[in-house]
């Protein structure tokens, strides 16, 4: 398969960028689309050019690193894939494909397509987490949790963390990512005592980092590689209401 | 010469002598004390969370963006643990047991035991934590088995289990962050120890944002930076997983353990190209469910469709009855390996065996195998293509895991005073082949339970000196840093680091891989030796070294690869017997089993830098409790 490639070049936080052009033949259909890049940026090292730096680690869609927006696609064209689980069969014969990096005010790129998303990590320490030192925890069994709960549970904790979310919003919202873990910890009967005070203590960050405000129209959801439903910002609304009314 | 610090007394109750003998440290003093834990995998995060709990200063990193992406979070089937929620005759003995044996008697016993011991502590944390273990309608937690076992002891979360765990201690991690008691430095690399009157007292780093060469010093280092297997480049394991933080503290004095025990995992997505990157597992779990054959007929190109019930060879049923699909790894991947040499492999390559779910899909509808294995499915859908509900898996062995890692006492400690190395960047609880679903039990294990204690006692037992920041010491170990970047820079050659690393991978597996000999692992020494040659010569990296560059993390981790392949293919040979995942053609039981040679290798070798040849030290391994025997899955 031949292919067109416009990329993202961007030396580093404050340089200035701009799309490069990168021609592309003998493309295999079975070929991830990170290993696409990966044989364009062994034929630019064979020419001494730079190779286009991406993030990237586990290839499994787990880890969340891979972030690139294809063809202004969140993680691609194919719904519930991380751009790693990305196949070049999705795409034909001469397409163009635009390469870019999350854009957001909270995400800066650091070079070419790989971003800082530490600003998840300032939420996560602000309140995602139940506050239980090593050795504290009562027996595993003294705690019954519905099935139906516990699953509901692991669905909002299946979220990977790789602000998908938030490039595909057009406001940068981080709402998908806080509500997966606000509603993860808050229909456990373990996350119950701290309810109130993770709720505020996340959303404060978020609005601190800069993360836009959410207008409801659901991108997030269809840009979301693990599936993460909108009903978790529901959750998230009722969640501050009630930490309102909560000391 | 290596004492194993092994506390006196029954095993039952030497967990419970060495954290009375352990010397404490006051809570007023901790403070005082600066812990460096290296990598935030589950190990890595779990002790510094734990640590900074307990009220020390704790500084960590992770050549990641955010400590959440370390590879732990790949695990997909499970945590072993001996509750025996289900009424099934498992207990801490069966466990230890089990990981004894799954291990060929190549394991300490002691720690082992102690892992089965705080294994049922891991899953009350974790549960606490919010882990959303899968439960019964009931509301109790529930289990599925795993390879090498009899019982159901696997807790697990869909198929996201090590995800979960992560979260779990990754939270536990940025709550410490968040009281300010953690100062965490991400996308920072550990390239070299500090020592200092021979103990370990700090570390160098680079950050890998803007190139900056850095300094980090304290009381003692933790190494929970995980495994070697992309030493195979073609592995199951996260593109950036590399041995350089145990690499570089093993040329300043650790020791590295049974290099050559390798994990092979018997079901990978089979390799489609050249291009292939990396390989993709599919959980151990699905051997629960699925059946694995081949064709009956050499050569047999029909569709799986059309290959009838009676012309099937359902081999692991065949050989191993008693435990069928889910005997232990090692023996699932030679078995599949035999099958594919006798030319009864599937699929284009021929390097493939079925994993079928036909029965069960019959047995207990689509619906239910969707709802245990769903996101596996779809993953293999993925990345295949093809869909698994209609058409068979296609699997092969890949590696997977390193038993092998830098020698540790009982407490976790390396030879290196100060110097503690967790999780599977350590050898000693998995022998010669790990159990599914025992490594993120070992990770946590190591991390909650017993670093907060070893390393406790070690600084409540050491008079530790100051150490400053310009000591000589600390000076010409960054600089030795600096040099060697700029050493990667002149070469000016015209090859990528990864492409020098897939030629390695080739060697690695072909000679040291699932079936080994002693001709086959001379001559991989001595094409290890020219690749190096060629590493030095051709390799290129970009000259501007003071920003984000992969090449240049990449050439660091290869250089290291290069020289730990070589060390792992001489333990490989000095080994002249077959147990676990290590396999000496020479050395073979007339039905092709591993034949272990007890008299001679009853051992943990050992193996010490010189700058030449590496020095090889034994650690006698005595068995006490479990009865050592041929191990039998028939």
């Amino acid at each position: 398969m031949k292919l067109h490639l416009k990329i993202w070049r961007q030396n580093g936080p404050s340089a200035p960028g701009n799309f490069k052009d990168y021609e592309m033949d003998h493309v295999s259909a079975d070929m991830s689309f990170l290993e696409m890049l990966d044989v364009l940026n062994v034929t630019l090292v064979k020419k001494g050019e730079t190779p286009i730096e991406f993030d990237h680690d586990c290839r499994e869609g787990i880890c969340g690193s891979c972030a690139l927006m294809i063809n202004g696609n969140a993680h691609g064209p194919d719904t519930g894939t991380a751009t790693c689980q990305l196949h070049m069969r999705r795409f034909k014969e001469n397409d163009t494909i635009v390469i870019e990096p999350w854009r957001a005010k909270a995400f800066p790129v650091i070079k070419d397509l790989a971003t800082d998303r530490t600003a998840f990590d300032r939420i996560m320490a602000a309140g995602g987490y139940i506050s239980v030192n090593t050795g504290n925890a009562p027996e595993a069994n003294s705690n019954l949790v519905g099935k139906d709960t516990s699953e509901r549970a692991m669905d909002a904790a299946a979220c990977i963390g790789c602000g998908a979310c938030v490039a595909a919003c057009k406001n940068s919202s981080a709402m998908l990512f806080v509500s997966a873990k606000v509603s993860h910890l808050a229909q456990l009967p373990q996350g119950a005592p701290e309810r109130a005070k993770r709720v505020r203590g996340m959303v404060t960050q978020m609005d601190q980092e800069g993360f836009g405000n959410c207008s409801n129209t659901g991108a997030c959801e269809a840009a979301c590689p693990k599936e993460i439903k909108l009903e978790n910002i529901t959750r998230l609304n009722r969640e501050m209401v009630r930490a309102a009314f909560t000391e | 010469m290596l004492d194993s610090k092994i506390p006196s007394g029954s095993i039952e109750s030497k967990w419970t002598q060495r954290k009375f003998e352990n010397k404490l440290v006051n809570p007023a003093n901790r403070r005082k004390h600066t812990v460096l834990v290296v990598g935030t995998g589950l190990a890595g995060a779990s002790a510094a969370a734990s640590l900074a709990e307990q009220g020390y200063k704790v500084k960590v990193f992770t050549y990641h963006e955010s400590p959440r992406r370390a590879h732990s979070i790949a695990a997909q089937g499970g945590i072993n643990a001996a509750k025996n929620y289900q009424n099934d005759g498992d207990s801490i003995q069966r466990l230890f047991y089990d990981t004894i044996k799954g291990g060929d008697y190549r394991a300490r016993e002691a720690n082992v035991y102690r892992l089965a011991e705080v294994s049922v502590n891991i899953i009350d944390q974790c549960v606490a934590q919010g882990v959303p273990f899968a439960r019964e309608y009931g509301g109790t937690l529930t289990n599925r088995s795993f390879g090498g076992t009899q019982v159901s002891r696997t807790f697990y979360a869909k198929g996201q289990t090590g995800q979960q765990l992560l979260i779990g201690a990754y939270s536990s991690l940025m709550r410490q962050v968040g009281e300010k008691t953690i100062e965490l430095f991400s996308r920072h690399e550990m390239l070299d120890l500090i020592m200092s009157d021979g103990k370990a007292r700090g570390i160098v780093t680079r950050n890998l944002v803007n190139g900056e060469i850095t300094t980090h010093t304290g009381d003692a280092v933790l190494l929970c930076t995980g495994g070697y297997s992309n030493v195979f480049f073609l592995s199951t394991n996260a593109k950036a997983s590399n041995a350089t933080a145990a690499w570089r503290a093993y040329k300043r004095g650790a020791y590295m353990a049974n290099p050559c025990f390798t994990q092979i995992h018997p079901t990978c997505i089979p390799v489609s190209g050249d291009h292939q990157s990396k390989l993709t597992l599919m959980s151990e779990s699905l051997r629960n469910d699925g059946r694995v054959w081949v064709p009956k007929k050499e050569g047999d190109n029909r569709s799986p469709d059309k290959i009838a019930e009676d012309e099937r060879d359902y081999y692991l049923e065949r050989i191993y009855p008693a435990f069928g699909n889910l005997v232990p790894r090692d023996v699932a991947s030679r078995a599949a390996k035999r099958m594919c040499d006798e030319g009864r492999g599937v699929g284009k390559s021929k390097l493939a065996v079925y994993l079928d779910f036909q029965e069960s899909i019959q047995r207990m509808g689509e619906g239910k195998v969707r709802e245990k294995y769903g996101n596996l499915f779809q993953m293999y859908e993925k990345i295949t293509d093809e869909n698994p509900y209609k058409v068979p898996m296609r699997i092969f062995p890949a590696v997977h895991y390193v038993m092998g890692g830098l020698w540790i006492d009982y407490n976790l400690m390396s030879n290196i005073p100060g110097l503690f190395v967790l999780g599977e960047a350590n050898f000693s609880d998995h022998g010669a082949n790990r159990l599914g679903a025992s490594a993120l039990m070992q990770g946590l294990a190591d991390g909650y339970f017993v670093a907060p204690y070893s390393v406790g006692n070690y600084l409540g037992s050491e008079k530790l000196s100051p150490i400053k920041s310009d000591s000589d010491a600390v000076k010409s170990t960054s600089q030795a840093v600096q040099e060697r970047l700029e050493t990667f820079k002149k070469v000016k050659g015209n090859q990528s680091a990864e492409t020098l690393h897939r030629k390695l991978g080739k060697i690695m597996w072909d000679k040291c891989g699932m079936a080994r000999n002693e001709k086959g692992l001379k001559e991989a020494i001595t094409q290890i030796k020219s690749l190096k040659d060629e590493f030095w010569n051709t390799l290129w990296v970009p000259q501007d070294d003071k920003c984000l560059s992969s090449e240049i993390e990449k050439a660091g981790r290869v250089a290291d690869f290069i020289e730990l392949g070589e060390v792992m293919c001489l333990d490989a040979l000095e080994r002249k017997e077959s147990c676990g995942g290590h396999f000496r053609e020479e050395m073979q039981t007339p039905e092709g089993e591993t034949l272990r040679d007890d008299d001679n290798f009853s051992h943990v070798a050992a193996w010490e830098f010189t700058g030449d040849k590496p020095k090889l030290h034994k650690e006698p391994l005595k068995f006490e409790h479990a009865h050592i025997a041929q191990r039998n899955y028939k």
